[in-house]
């Protein structure tokens, strides 16, 4: 399952396209496991592109089946990154020093698009003007609304909280902000009965 | 009249009550018998004498332990008001706001002495007198929209406006219809409005936008806009709702009337001067059915609108498993008689009114 | 009522600044204290034009925060319909007129990490406001202001002398002119840009950014469009069942609003799109000059936007 359509959902729910080169004086891509494909279809389409690019990559399940390609197109600066967490400090700094007129290109998660698009905005990005691309797992970061915890990776609605415990069903509202879904109390109202966990989009 | 405050809690063994006063003014929000959404705005400037309407920002019975409730919420949970950095100017356009109305609103209550940025601001009911310097955050205990909302009655969301359109980047919220502002905040009108059904299709939200961002300086709004509340319970937050959700589950036909509280807001719009902003007031008036059917024509109204209210509403509102219940408490009050239209009590026009 | 609240001033100094601009400066009549306001709003100023209520707006620029007063400044423009020329000519110290509450279509991005400047000719008004604004929160700013010549550059020494750091000014007469693409280049993440000048320049740094790679939310722009005079002509309105005429140097608003018809507004310049009216039926052709309509709007003949922009035909109808 590389590319996904997602079902029509609420407003707050962000919708992804196809990355495409923009005129800029950077460009800043970002992208994890199967995001490395859409970085290089987006390499594919514009060779030039890449010479000009910082590429932060993340491979994680992938080994070297994006990374080794995307390093054929010589990026102007290339990174392999164990993981978010290892990559957010040259992210970030990356943020500081760049100028009006960078380009920002994800790929990849719903969670790891989220998180830097949330970086990138307090860096005084709008997100209206960076691109994000969907490819791979369709899992989800969630919040807690309850004890504010974030569970990475939710694929079942309902799940349980990694942080306090409550079993939270997954909502489509979706804080930009914090870069996650909503996961809210299943069994409130009836403190027994759980109801039983499925797949998410099933 | 100067008010009597109640010593009153809004948890626990919930000592709210509403005298008979406060009951004639409560903000009945249905003008006909049945209820739909609707770009439902008028200008806010006053309203008849009494009423809630009256004043810019309404004090009542309740202002004293309404605070003390907020002040516990914050102390539980701050991440109820929040304010993100660039809305400080705004937080101070709100303070000024408010203290500007009550003190000329409520002399009685509140004064405020201004010697150029040298403030005073005195609050009777809670005991304040402090002196700062405005603009000067240094000399406040908290910002200025958490120092001036932690004496307002209601919530508050402080909108930036910007890229056509309006954005929740700052607020206090701790008697919300069950949302979570530490979730919204930095969302734009659109987003936040999310999870309402029908609306969006009616092309609602889009035309209550435009008018929002045409809110003039001295030129504030305002709308109505209920839901229903199980115990006179304030904080009914996404955040506590593992809680407060079984409450829901302990209503009996014996205890309806006394536990099943109609909830309305009294939301206003006010542009903030000096920030370009906009500040969303949104005041919670709570009234049990025992006390709203006192007053007959309510009662047929809202048992006619509850019950005809469509499934998605009243999913969406959270009380679609107690509906049958309320109806039949609301059915016994409902003798099929005429209401007069808009949503004052009218009781001379009752049969047994007396001339 | 429609429009915005109005507020009672007196005119209390009139300094005209060079061949071409002048300001006025208001007290109001009440005494009592103007609303703050935030750097980049206007105020519609109302003038009894003999048989003509005109209703110009005008970029305040003195202190936001100061309440005692209100300040703006007028350039004289010779071919326009004759709002300027009546301020120019016919008002004086101590008389009384109507001006609306501030109104901001030009507000600060209080989230910007800069805020860059552009400034046209008369087009530096409200960078005053916003100047000083910004002074007082040591808001983090820079600005660009290309004149004709040293002595039309209204404001430009004091600027200059306040903020030798902030501000850097070009004369066209002396062949200087901003280099925008070094300048846009080397702005830092988060600056947002503001312009506020003629037509031709508005466009130019637009299109420079644009191409520079700057997001649009972080573009901000002030044109206020005078409406432009044209041949009279007929409308039917049909809400009102009236046949109303406009006159050559009448805009279309002014003439509903002279025939009793409340018709809301706020800018009067093209740019707000309070004044969107539906057209039910037209024969002819449409001169549309405003921002707010899109380009397909526009050729869809079902929308008009009466403060600036007129008809030419044999019959048109509106809903109002
Ligand atoms: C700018 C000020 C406003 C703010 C901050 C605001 C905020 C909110 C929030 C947070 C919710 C709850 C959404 C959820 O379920 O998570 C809500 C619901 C809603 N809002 Fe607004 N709102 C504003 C203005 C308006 C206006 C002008 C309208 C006009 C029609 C409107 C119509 C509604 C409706 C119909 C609901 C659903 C309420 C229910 O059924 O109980 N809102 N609003």
């Amino acid at each position: 399952m590389s590319k996904f359509q997602f079902p029509k959902a609420i407003f707050s729910r962000p919708v992804y396209t196809v990355l495409e080169r923009r005129v800029g004086s950077h460009h800043l891509m970002v992208a994890d496991a199967e995001g490395g494909g859409a970085l290089l279809d987006l390499a594919k389409s514009d060779s030039g592109l890449m010479a000009d690019a910082h590429v932060i990559y993340i491979p994680k399940h992938t080994g070297d089946t994006y990374s080794k390609p995307l390093a054929a197109f010589a990026p102007g600066q290339f990174y392999i990154g164990s993981s978010y967490e290892a990559s957010v400090a040259r992210l970030r700094r990356t943020l500081l020093g760049a100028h009006m007129g960078l380009q920002v290109y994800l790929a990849g998660t719903e969670g790891l698009m989220g998180q830097v698009q949330s970086e990138a905005a307090q860096a005084g990005i709008s997100p209206e003007s960076i691109q994000s691309e969907h490819r791979g797992s369709v899992a989800r970061r969630m919040q807690c609304v309850h004890c504010k915890g974030i569970t990475e990776d939710v694929t079942v609605d309902p799940f349980v909280c990694g942080h306090c415990g409550l079993n939270l069903y997954v909502r489509d509202h979706y804080s930009r902000r914090l870069a996650a879904f909503q996961g809210v109390c299943v069994n409130a109202e009836d403190p027994g009965n759980v109801p039983k966990a499925k797949e998410l989009y099933t | 009249m100067s008010i009597q405050f109640n010593d009153e809690t809004f948890r626990d063994d919930y000592t709210f009550r509403n005298s008979d006063w406060a009951i004639n003014r409560f903000p009945f929000p249905f003008h006909e018998d049945h209820y739909m959404y609707s770009v439902n705005m008028e200008q806010h400037r006053g309203g008849p004498e009494g009423s809630v309407f009256e004043k810019r920002f309404d004090v009542d019975e309740h202002y004293v332990a309404e605070m003390r409730d907020r002040a516990q919420v914050l102390a539980d949970d701050p991440l109820r008001c929040q304010s993100l950095p660039h809305m400080t100017l705004a937080g101070w356009d709100l303070l000024e706001l408010i203290m500007v109305s009550k003190s000329e609103d409520y002399p009685d209550l509140f004064e405020l002495h201004r010697d150029d940025d040298k403030w005073r601001w005195v609050n009777k009911p809670l005991g304040i007198d402090d002196s700062f310097t405005f603009m000067d955050e240094t000399t406040l205990p908290y910002g200025p929209m958490e120092y001036i909302t932690r004496q307002t009655q209601g919530d508050f969301a402080v909108l930036d406006q910007r890229d056509d359109n309006l954005w929740m980047d700052a607020g206090m919220i701790t008697t919300q219809a069950d949302w979570s502002l530490d979730f919204d905040i930095g969302m734009n009108f659109f987003e936040w409005h999310a999870p309402v059904p029908k609306a969006n299709e009616m092309g609602i939200f889009v035309r209550a936008l435009k008018f929002l961002m045409s809110v003039q300086q001295g030129a504030p709004a305002r709308r109505l806009n209920w839901t229903m509340t199980v115990n006179p319970l304030l904080d009914t937050s996404p955040e506590n709702y593992h809680k407060w959700g079984i409450q829901k589950t302990q209503m009996t036909p014996e205890n309806v009337g006394e536990k099943q509280h109609l909830r309305v807001e009294l939301q206003t719009f006010f542009r903030l001067p000096r920030s370009n902003g906009l500040v969303f007031p949104i005041r919670c008036y709570l009234i049990s059915l025992d006390d709203l059917t006192s007053i007959p024509k309510w009662g047929r109204r809202l048992h006619r609108v509850i019950r005809d209210l469509p499934e998605e509403l009243a999913t969406y509102k959270g009380f679609i498993d107690n509906r049958p219940m309320i109806i039949d408490y609301l059915a016994k009050v409902d003798n099929g008689a005429e209401t007069s239209p808009g949503i004052w009590p009218d009781l001379h026009l009752e049969p047994d009114a007396k001339a | 009522m429609s429009g915005v609240e109005k507020i009672a001033v007196r005119v209390t100094n009139i300094v005209p600044l060079n061949a071409l601009v002048t300001r006025f400066e208001f007290k109001r009549s009440d005494g009592l204290h103007f609303p703050t306001f935030s750097g980049g709003a206007h105020v519609v100023v109302e003038m009894q034009d003999g048989e003509i209520l005109r209703r110009n707006p005008y970029s305040l620029m003195s202190d936001p925060a100061d309440q005692s007063q209100y300040a703006i400044s007028v350039r004289r423009d010779d071919e326009g319909r004759g709002g300027s020329l009546f301020m120019h000519r016919s008002v004086s110290v101590g008389d009384e007129m109507l001006i609306s509450n501030p109104v901001n279509l030009f507000a600060l991005d209080l989230r910007a990490r800069k805020h860059l400047m552009i400034a046209g000719g008369i087009g530096i008004t409200p960078f005053m406001a916003q100047i000083k604004q910004l002074s007082r929160t040591n808001g983090n700013w820079e600005l660009h202001y290309a004149s004709r010549n040293a002595a039309l550059a209204s404001y430009g020494s004091e600027l200059m002398a306040q903020h030798p750091n902030g501000v850097h000014i070009y004369y066209d007469d002396d062949k200087q002119s901003i280099a925008l693409e070094a300048l846009l280049k080397g702005q830092p993440l988060g600056t947002h840009l503001y312009i506020c000048g003629p037509k031709g320049m508005i466009n130019w740094v637009r299109d420079t950014a644009k191409k520079a790679g700057w997001p649009h939310e972080a573009i901000h722009y002030e044109e206020f469009l005078a409406p432009q005079s044209g041949k009279p002509f007929e409308v039917k309105l049909a809400q009102s069942s009236m046949v109303i005429q406009v006159g050559e140097n009448q805009s279309l608003l002014e003439a509903i609003e002279a025939a009793g018809v409340d018709a809301p507004y706020l800018c009067r310049g093209g740019a707000c799109g309070q004044c969107e009216t539906a057209v039910i039926g037209y024969d002819g052709k449409f001169l549309h000059n405003d921002h707010w309509l899109t380009n397909e709007e526009k050729a869809s003949g079902h929308k008009i936007m009466p403060c600036v922009s007129r008809f030419e035909g044999k019959t048109l109808v509106l809903d109002r």
